[in-house]
């Protein structure tokens, strides 16, 4: 459900050995026919698409991460058993998502490895921390609120497994943000203090939040391909437009402020923004945020220490096979 | 790295409103117990079934999308085998 536009694309049409079947792939995808594992794709095509639905996978995993630091230290049952449900649901939805990506040939270990050894990507967002809880509601408010921007078109994605998980995915994904959002309105009618708190987690998550949707379209190189191809259907800068139009008046029932004084509407209803510092997007994405690391070596810590409960599956599952293979021959 | 890759499976759910059990998704396993154990936890958090099937997905044939036009055809020049291909006079209302 974190899908992030990295624009990535692998560009051109490179490689593609037979222009006849590149133009029926063409032609297919021009008709909104969905792309099945087994049809023919250009190598561009699968390639750019492994890479996409592999970091969203992992940006869904990874995202356990901010959120479970605050579940023992949830402040009420109903909120501990809420965010519990949420965390296990971004665990689902990583799934789901590797599910998608494997049909396209690469196994399940050599994504996570490739996650594991630092070389995939995952959504920017999760290398920030989470100080106070009032960024359990923020995070449920704004990030599942920009994710869900990001992934309504996405289910009409036109590789089908990938659009098929995205639905999957989306149905799930409101409980997020109404569950954010209740989080936040009951802070901001609570104490002076409690208000205060909603105030800092915003003022703190508000430009990654921007950041989420990706550089501006002038700077993206590739982005035509995966529009030709309709893996992406908007542009990144359309969706943190729709985005922030529709979190500007969410933010004034919160009687929050958007840590944005330049912040005005223009003719045509929009909300436009101040300028983004993309050099902060490039640093965390470049592994320099404020947890990178810890994320990578919690994920790592969670790989290895789980290690003996693989073996001893992958035995007793060998064991029993055996088993039955002797008494099958007795 | 020495553990071989985890068996995939396929799971199929039946919902409750009593339809047959319909393709979801997949998922790793090391065998058909873990393989039910985790298609309940990925696959119904939200009551979506009463029923789940895992099946190897080695285990499946699936016919070749390069020759659905051959498989398919001969449904497809028949359309005599659909209620509409027949005319029935207006008078005699619905059939």
């Amino acid at each position: 459900m974190y899908t992030q536009a990295l624009n990535s694309s692998d560009g051109d049409d490179r490689g593609i050995e037979d222009a006849a079947l590149a133009a029926q792939f063409q032609a297919r995808i021009d008709a909104d026919e969905r792309i099945e594992p087994n049809d023919w794709m250009p190598a561009a095509y699968r390639k750019t698409l492994t890479r996409q639905i592999s970091q969203h996978a992992h940006s869904e995993i990874v995202g356990m991460l901010p959120e479970g630091n605050w579940i023992t230290r949830a402040p009420s049952l109903r909120r501990k058993a809420a965010l519990l449900a949420k965390v296990q649901d971004e665990c689902g939805h990583g799934l789901y998502l590797y599910a998608a990506a494997e049909t396209l040939g690469t196994s399940r270990e050599e994504l996570v490895d490739a996650m594991l050894a630092g070389k995939a990507k995952y959504s920017s967002i999760f290398n920030y921390p989470t100080l106070t809880w009032a960024d359990i509601g923020t995070i449920g408010w704004l990030v599942d609120g920009a994710a869900i921007m990001n992934q309504i078109p996405l289910c009409r994605c036109s590789y089908g497994p990938y659009a098929r998980a995205m639905i999957r995915v989306c149905k799930e994904e409101s409980f997020h943000q109404r569950q954010g959002f209740e989080i936040m309105v009951t802070l901001c009618r609570g104490t002076a203090e409690q208000k205060a708190m909603a105030q800092n987690a915003l003022d703190r998550w508000w430009w990654p939040v921007l950041m989420m949707f990706g550089p501006p379209d002038q700077a993206s190189q590739h982005s035509d391909t995966s529009t030709k191809w309709k893996i992406k259907r908007f542009s990144n800068d359309e969706l943190r437009q729709k985005f922030v139009d529709a979190t500007v008046p969410q933010a004034e029932f919160l009687g929050l402020t958007i840590p944005d004084p330049g912040m005005k509407q223009n003719a045509n209803g929009n909300w436009e923004y101040s300028a983004i510092d993309w050099n902060e997007f490039k640093q965390v994405l470049a592994g320099n945020g404020p947890c990178n690391r810890d994320r990578i070596a919690a994920r790592r810590k969670a790989h290895e220490e789980g290690a003996w409960v693989r073996e001893a599956a992958a035995a007793y599952a060998e064991k029993r096979k055996g088993r039955r293979l002797a008494q099958a021959a007795e | 790295m020495a553990t071989p890759n985890t068996p995939l499976w396929e799971v199929f759910i039946r919902s409750r409103n009593g339809l047959a059990h319909k393709h979801v998704g997949s998922l790793h396993a090391a065998d058909a117990t873990l393989a039910l154990q985790a298609a309940r936890d990925i696959y119904t958090r939200r009551g979506e079934g009463l029923s789940i099937w895992v099946v190897p997905s080695n285990a499946i044939t699936a016919s070749d999308p390069s020759e659905k036009g051959m498989m398919f055809e001969p449904a497809e020049s028949k359309i005599y085998r659909h209620p509409t291909f027949y005319d029935v006079p207006d008078e005699v209302g619905h059939m």
